[in-house]
């Protein structure tokens, strides 16, 4: 096994060397590397705009910036981290890295294809940061650029929306071509039964990737044109209708949460198995609740305009449907639980995440409620309890997943382990301070303190000052987590080749994995969590 | 890597893009069946204003065409060379024609003062401008499209003048042929909606 070089050794195609090997690259796990790297520049650099934010909300007045700053920096915040980290997050690092592996075959079906989806991608980022500096500077119409403002507003937004565009396509074409390499490249020997639940969740993920994207094309198309032809479209003294363009927006903009969430469950689901060392509970139920929310999550995007004065029988339709959503992802949360039960556990960093993870998303889910209702929503709309309920389950779902999955596959990727010690106090930092930072918001948002404020009442001082030291302390520890992983590196402790016990296949080969991923043909088990080998192994080991 | 050239799972990727493609469309769909619902009378006095025969010429154009390029696939299987080049040649043409028409029928309607942001239109009656608007952008779109498929069907051309497609290699005409009909597709849902149910 040793004999056999790992990617980092050999190039796909063959021959390229140097820088070349990885900018010309085809091979899927490089890509998924490559992602990494540009994804954790715009999560560092977005985590510095928020933590800014919050630190001039700390106090009353002025702090650090003045309020057309602020304006500029939640939009940019809002932009970088949706389009260029949560979204393309977990399916362009890990889905590319895994995937294939996880379904058997040794790339995805269209590799350069997939080549072009990170030239995109860094076209796109590329795009956001020139708008940074060029014309009248950063956009400051929050992330969903609403018309009129996104129409008539004197700064760059037709190139922070040809930036979002680009980046929508590379998101696109990624989920065209996992969709093609699940049915086509699929070692024959596995049956839909059998496929690693993280990998079917990126095949749902993939389809609302495919279905809603376009939408969000053009209507950031219209936008632009709308700036430059002043066609009137979105424009009710030329005939148009501005909430048209709402509808629009969230036709993409709600699916897209779940192009979110989706692959952090699926990170979930293969985990919590693993160090239960139990076969996960449900296992249909978990396939088929992700497809259930990836074509629920798709007729409830109203939701988020209650108050903007559609008709009341379309509000009282988008609530019901919203909460139908609450169904499958309580399926979810409770598979989860019920497959600990009884289990072996074994703590470890990405566990403890994974259970972060299940609390938090749980918060997040149960104030979505709170927002789906009607009579509620009227109460708490565009205030800091949306910010908190977001942040819950976007960061504290979707964030802490991508923390888990980083710490889960990391051994398989760099062929490394780090310090467990670390990571836990990492962790429990992030977490601590999470909640010392989304908790004040919540009740912040019930007292009636609206978000994207650039100032507020005195009442509210007490609750913000709290939040913004949640945020110091949350950054903490995520800053703890990422150099405790960087400096493995330096410490190079070799890793196993299955170093948690997993079942999946992508634990069956080499750490790193060799450029073709498979030196045999692998065994195709019944069932992909079935630990009853693992747990054999282990009792040997005992005796 | 791969073996051999797996066909279907090429297909099934072009039909995944071209599905994005049509949704693309859809929003103005959307767009376009919420206006009429609000101006239908503004609607129906814009349609007649525009010129029906132009509109029946392309659609007949597109019709052709797309019926040359499917003809062109099955002669690069039967592996007759010559013919694929005349009809690829002529669809082409055809596309040119569509926009040597679109042009002029675009040229009338903005000599007489009938164009986003126009004075005509912005003095006039809303939902005259809504309708304008809706035909510029969706016509506009599709006459992108348009363009974009003619590139697509030149590619394929040269390729098959290279060599390098041929009757066991011929994806790149296929999907190339499957993009073309999309084009077709969404014209024979645009024809009538502006020019002839109103």
């Amino acid at each position: 096994m040793t004999a056999t070089p790992s990617f980092y050794h050999q190039s796909a195609p063959p021959g390229l060397t140097g820088i070349k090997a990885w900018l010309l690259t085809h091979d899927h796990k490089r890509l998924g590397l490559m992602y990494l790297g540009a994804v954790f520049f715009w999560f560092v650099l977005a985590m510095i705009l928020g933590l800014l934010l919050r630190t001039e909300l700390m106090s009353q007045g002025r702090t650090i910036m003045g309020s057309g700053m602020y304006n500029s920096m939640f939009t940019l915040h809002g932009v970088i981290m949706i389009f260029l980290f949560v979204i393309p997050a977990i399916p362009a690092i890990f889905g590319n890295f895994f995937l294939p592996i996880q379904l058997g075959t040794d790339d995805v079906f269209f590799p350069r294809l997939n080549l072009f989806s990170w030239y995109l991608f860094m076209f796109g980022g590329l795009f956001a940061i020139i708008s940074l500096f060029a014309g009248d500077g950063f956009p400051d119409t929050g992330w969903t650029f609403y018309v009129p403002f996104s129409v008539q507003n004197s700064k760059n937004v037709g190139l922070t929306v040809t930036a979002a565009f680009i980046l929508g396509m590379s998101s696109m074409l990624t989920g065209l071509n996992f969709v093609t390499t699940f049915h086509r490249m699929r070692d024959k020997r596995m049956g839909l039964m059998q496929i690693p639940l993280f990998t079917w969740s990126l095949y749902a993920t993939a389809w609302v990737q495919i279905l809603a994207t376009p939408v969000i094309s053009i209507t950031f198309v219209l936008v632009v044109l709308e700036r430059f032809l002043s066609i009137g479209l979105f424009d009710p003294a030329k005939g148009g209708d501005p909430i048209l363009y709402q509808h629009l927006f969230w036709m993409y903009s709600h699916p897209a949460v779940y192009i979110m969430i989706l692959p952090g469950m699926g990170v979930i689901s293969e985990i919590i198995p693993v160090f239960s060392r139990k076969s996960i509970f449900g296992y249909k139920a978990i396939v088929w609740s992700s497809m259930a929310i990836a074509i629920a999550g798709s007729l409830v995007w109203a939701h988020h305009m209650y108050t903007s004065g559609m008709s009341d029988v379309s509000v009282f339709v988008f609530s019901l449907l919203t909460f139908l959503v609450a169904i499958p992802s309580a399926v979810k949360v409770f598979s989860w639980v019920a497959t600990m039960y009884k289990g072996s556990i074994e703590m470890t960093p990405p566990l403890l995440l994974a259970l972060m993870f299940i609390y938090l998303f749980s918060v997040g889910g149960l104030t979505g409620l709170v927002l789906g209702a009607v009579g509620t929503d009227i109460h708490v709309h565009d205030t800091h309890f949306v910010v908190s309920h977001f942040h819950f389950v976007m960061f504290g779902g979707t964030g802490f997943a991508f923390f888990a999955a980083l710490h889960y596959w990391w051994p398989k990727m760099f062929g490394i382990m780090y310090s467990f010690k670390a990571a836990y106090v990492g962790a429990v930092l992030t977490c601590v301070g999470f909640l010392f930072h989304y908790v004040p918001m919540l009740i912040l948002g019930m007292q009636g303190m609206p978000r994207r404020y650039y100032d507020y009442l005195p009442q509210y001082e007490t609750g913000n000052f709290l939040a913004g030291f949640g945020g110091y302390v949350m950054c903490l520890g995520i800053v703890i987590m990422f150099v405790n992983l960087l400096r493995s590196f330096r410490q190079k402790v070799p890793a196993p080749a299955d170093p948690w016990g997993g079942t999946t296949l992508e634990w069956k080969i080499p750490s790193p994995p060799p450029v073709h991923n498979f030196i045999e043909k692998p065994q195709i088990m019944d069932f992909p969590y079935d630990f009853k080998g693992v747990v054999e192994q282990s009792q040997q080991n005992d005796r | 890597m791969r073996a051999e050239i797996d066909r279907v799972g090429i297909k099934i990727g072009m039909w995944l893009f071209l599905y994005s493609e049509i949704v693309l469309f859809g929003g103005l769909f959307v767009l376009y069946a919420a206006y009429f619902h609000k101006h239908p009378e503004s609607f129906a006095v814009g349609g007649k204003e525009l010129d029906r025969v132009i509109g029946a010429v392309n659609t007949v154009v597109l019709l052709v065409s797309s019926f040359t390029v499917a003809a062109s696939i099955t002669a690069i299987q039967k592996g007759s060379r010559k013919l694929t080049i005349g009809l690829l040649v002529f669809s082409i043409t055809c596309g040119f024609v569509f926009l040597v028409n679109k042009y002029f029928e675009w040229g009338t309607k903005i000599h007489h003062d009938i164009y986003p942001n126009s004075e005509t239109l912005v003095n006039g009656e809303p939902g005259l401008n809504i309708f304008f608007g809706l035909y510029y952008v969706i016509t506009g779109l599709h006459g992108l499209h348009v363009i974009i498929g003619m590139i697509l069907l030149s590619i394929s051309l040269v390729l098959v003048l290279a060599g390098k497609i041929d009757g066991s290699r011929f994806s790149m005409l296929d999907n190339s042929g499957l993009y073309w009909h999309l084009v077709d597709l969404i014209w024979i849902f645009v024809f009538p909606l502006f020019y002839l149910v109103l």
